[in-house]
């Protein structure tokens, strides 16, 4: 049914394939012959470009996001060297704190909606519907940049003439200000990054069930084991890894979230939306404060890398229960 | 509910097993219905994108419900385009602004197809060093680069902004694509992993008649992963078709903004109580545009690279 004739499958599936278009020479030729022993100078060659790029754009501007968040500075002038005093006004900044609440709330919404969802579309791709078109419709939202998906929402979640409050009263319920509540304007922000990413999430988790040998089930079939204890003590464990990689990727994403609050409420109603990168840019470019701002960038780096970690060691994502 | 029972057989046949542990076809009519929802709640809102780009704003409050557009209208696409004047946007319910949609067509353009050829050709280049040559300190750089990935973006686009400022780069095309020009962590990752797959034999024999490194890695190994390389390619361009923050941070003039910055800022434009919602949603589609065509025409390649680049 799905014909994976694209090379971007597995790497692994391409071996054979090459193998048997070695050239006659290729035969007597001995493996690993010297000519790959020293190939510094060359390297350097082919490196360069991306050396450029990493030095000049990453990990440079990483040293000088650490050394700005000890520094007082308004693009104007040079640096002012100030200890950990910007660190010490965060501690005590409501909105510092606000801020961290609202991402917290964005991502624990975002996530337990994305990936209950997710994890259904996926089952349902494996039992029911394998084709490849099927997969990419539901893709296809992914594609879509965060503006646009903004856009389209914000378009029909409109209080007035949204189509959305024209069902929910056609329902006979009372009208929603998704946008314009505080109540609902980060719930809204999440459901619209759940709208843009269910599909692609299905699609990683799809992979990982495909993974899965099909003697597992078969056996468990024969036990009399049903579908719903199936799922619970085979697929579930099975799918592990891949369900922890698919959560890290989500909560690191989901606490960048910035260009859907920039498109459609910047930051409001109040402080309801502003979360933490909104806050980072605002404290940079409207209030020009870089050190303040290069600090606030840091907690958010150390909060990823601790959520990270936690993730991979706690929930053990690197080792399957296959082996 | 024909349709749906009729796709069963079909696919019970690839999966023996998943049929028996389903006897009941009730369950499969339950599954097949709640996909179609899921469908639907993907399709339907670029319908209604289209629906409503081809209304006029007058209409659309009206009949704000209807399935077909509101007095079938294409204002509202000349009017991204700046086929109307002034006025007559201003009737239609226009802000009557110029919106240079033409400027940040071109400049979308060419900061996606500029980013995405140099990051592939020069990750390429690098994954070549990475995966095919011998040296000292290569897996240690090699752990450096994908040490980059876990930094996130706004963390260094601070001083990447301060850079492009210093260099008096802001507004530029220059400005915009340098960050990303040289390399994408990604992308060095995506393509190490096949040159890693690839056979040695060829290459060894290319050596021993005295080839070069650059004429092997242009004659054999770029032609040899051809297809990742055009996957690589196609995933890079839509992200930075897409890419809103860095524009965003160094583009203040309408002259060098691009689609996605000049959407957000055609919809503060729109004075407050009315906004133009027929301009806005056919800008919207036109922007998402070159996606829809690339995803067309390679939309199995795209869905056959989420598998591999999410995992491994």
């Amino acid at each position: 049914m799905m014909t994976t004739t694209t090379a971007s499958g597995a790497p692994a599936r391409r071996a054979p394939g090459r193998a048997s278009r070695s050239t006659p020479s290729g035969a007597e030729t001995p493996r690993r012959a010297r000519p790959f022993g020293g190939d510094f100078k060359v390297a350097m060659l082919f490196i360069a470009p991306a050396m450029i790029g990493f030095v000049a754009f990453f990990l440079v501007p990483t040293l000088r996001g650490i050394y700005l968040s000890f520094t007082e500075y308004s693009i104007l002038g040079d640096p002012e060297w100030v200890g950990a005093k910007n660190y010490a006004t965060l501690a005590k900044d409501p909105l510092f704190w606000n801020a961290l609440g609202v991402t917290a709330q964005y991502v624990v919404i975002n996530i337990a909606l994305q990936t209950v969802l997710a994890l259904g579309i996926a089952l349902l791709m494996d039992r029911v519907a394998r084709s490849t078109l099927i997969r990419g419709t539901l893709l296809l939202p992914y594609l879509m940049s965060n503006v646009i998906a903004a856009l389209l929402w914000f378009w029909m979640l409109d209080y007035q003439i949204g189509i959305v409050n024209q069902l929910i009263e056609g329902l006979g319920l009372p009208r929603v200000a998704f946008f314009g509540s505080e109540a609902w304007a980060i719930p809204t922000q999440a459901l619209i990054n759940t709208w843009r990413h269910m599909g692609y999430t299905a699609l990683l988790i799809f992979a990982g069930l495909q993974a899965i040998p099909r003697h597992v089930y078969e056996v468990a079939n024969l036990d009399g084991a049903s579908p719903f204890q199936t799922f619970r003590k085979i697929t579930l464990p099975l799918l592990r890894p891949v369900l922890v990689l698919v959560l890290v990727v989500t909560v690191i994403g989901s606490f960048q979230v910035f260009d859907t609050v920039a498109v459609t409420t910047g930051g409001g109603p109040v402080n309801a939306t502003r979360v933490i990168q909104y806050y980072i840019v605002q404290k940079a470019f409207t209030e020009s404060d870089f050190g303040y701002a290069s600090a606030i960038a840091v907690i958010l780096f150390l909060i990823l890398a601790l959520v990270a970690f936690i993730q991979m060691k706690f929930l053990k994502g690197n080792e399957s229960d296959l082996d | 509910m024909t349709t749906a029972t009729s796709h069963a057989p079909r696919a019970a046949a690839g999966r023996p097993a998943a049929a028996r542990r389903r006897p009941v076809p009730w369950g499969r009519a339950g599954a097949w219905a709640l996909l179609v929802l899921a469908i639907l709640v993907t399709v339907l809102p670029f319908y209604w994108v289209l629906r409503t780009s081809l209304s006029t704003n007058g209409a659309l409050a009206a009949s704000s419900g209807s399935l077909f557009p509101a007095e079938f209208s294409l204002g509202a696409f000349k009017r991204v385009f700046g086929l109307q004047t002034a006025s007559e946007a201003i009737a239609e319910g226009g802000s009557g602004a110029a919106i240079d949609f033409w400027v940040y067509l071109r400049n979308s353009v060419l900061f996606a197809s500029i980013t995405t050829a140099g990051a592939v050709f020069f990750s390429a280049m690098a994954a070549y060093a990475f995966a095919r040559l011998r040296w000292r300190g290569r897996n240690l750089v090699f752990s450096l680069f994908l040490g980059t990935m876990l930094v996130p973006p706004i963390f260094t686009a601070l001083p990447n902004f301060l850079l492009i400022k210093n260099l008096g780069l802001l507004n530029s095309m220059l400005g915009l694509v340098l960050p990303y020009v040289f390399m994408t962590p990604f992308a060095i990752f995506f393509l190490r992993q096949f040159f890693l797959n690839m056979s040695r034999e060829v290459e060894e024999a290319a050596m021993l008649d005295g080839a070069k490194h650059l004429r092997i890695f242009f004659q054999i190994i770029l032609p040899n992963a051809a297809a990742p390389i055009a996957t690589l390619a196609l995933l890079t361009f839509i992200g930075q078709w897409n890419e809103y923050f860095w524009p965003l941070l160094v583009t203040t003039e309408p002259d060098a903004r691009v689609l996605q910055v000049g959407l957000g800022v055609f919809k503060s434009q729109s004075p407050q109580g009315a906004p133009d919602w027929s301009g806005l949603m056919a800008a919207t589609l036109v922007s998402a545009l070159p996606v829809l065509i690339l995803f067309a025409a390679f939309g199995k390649k795209i869905v056959n690279s989420i598998g591999f680049s999410g995992i491994k």
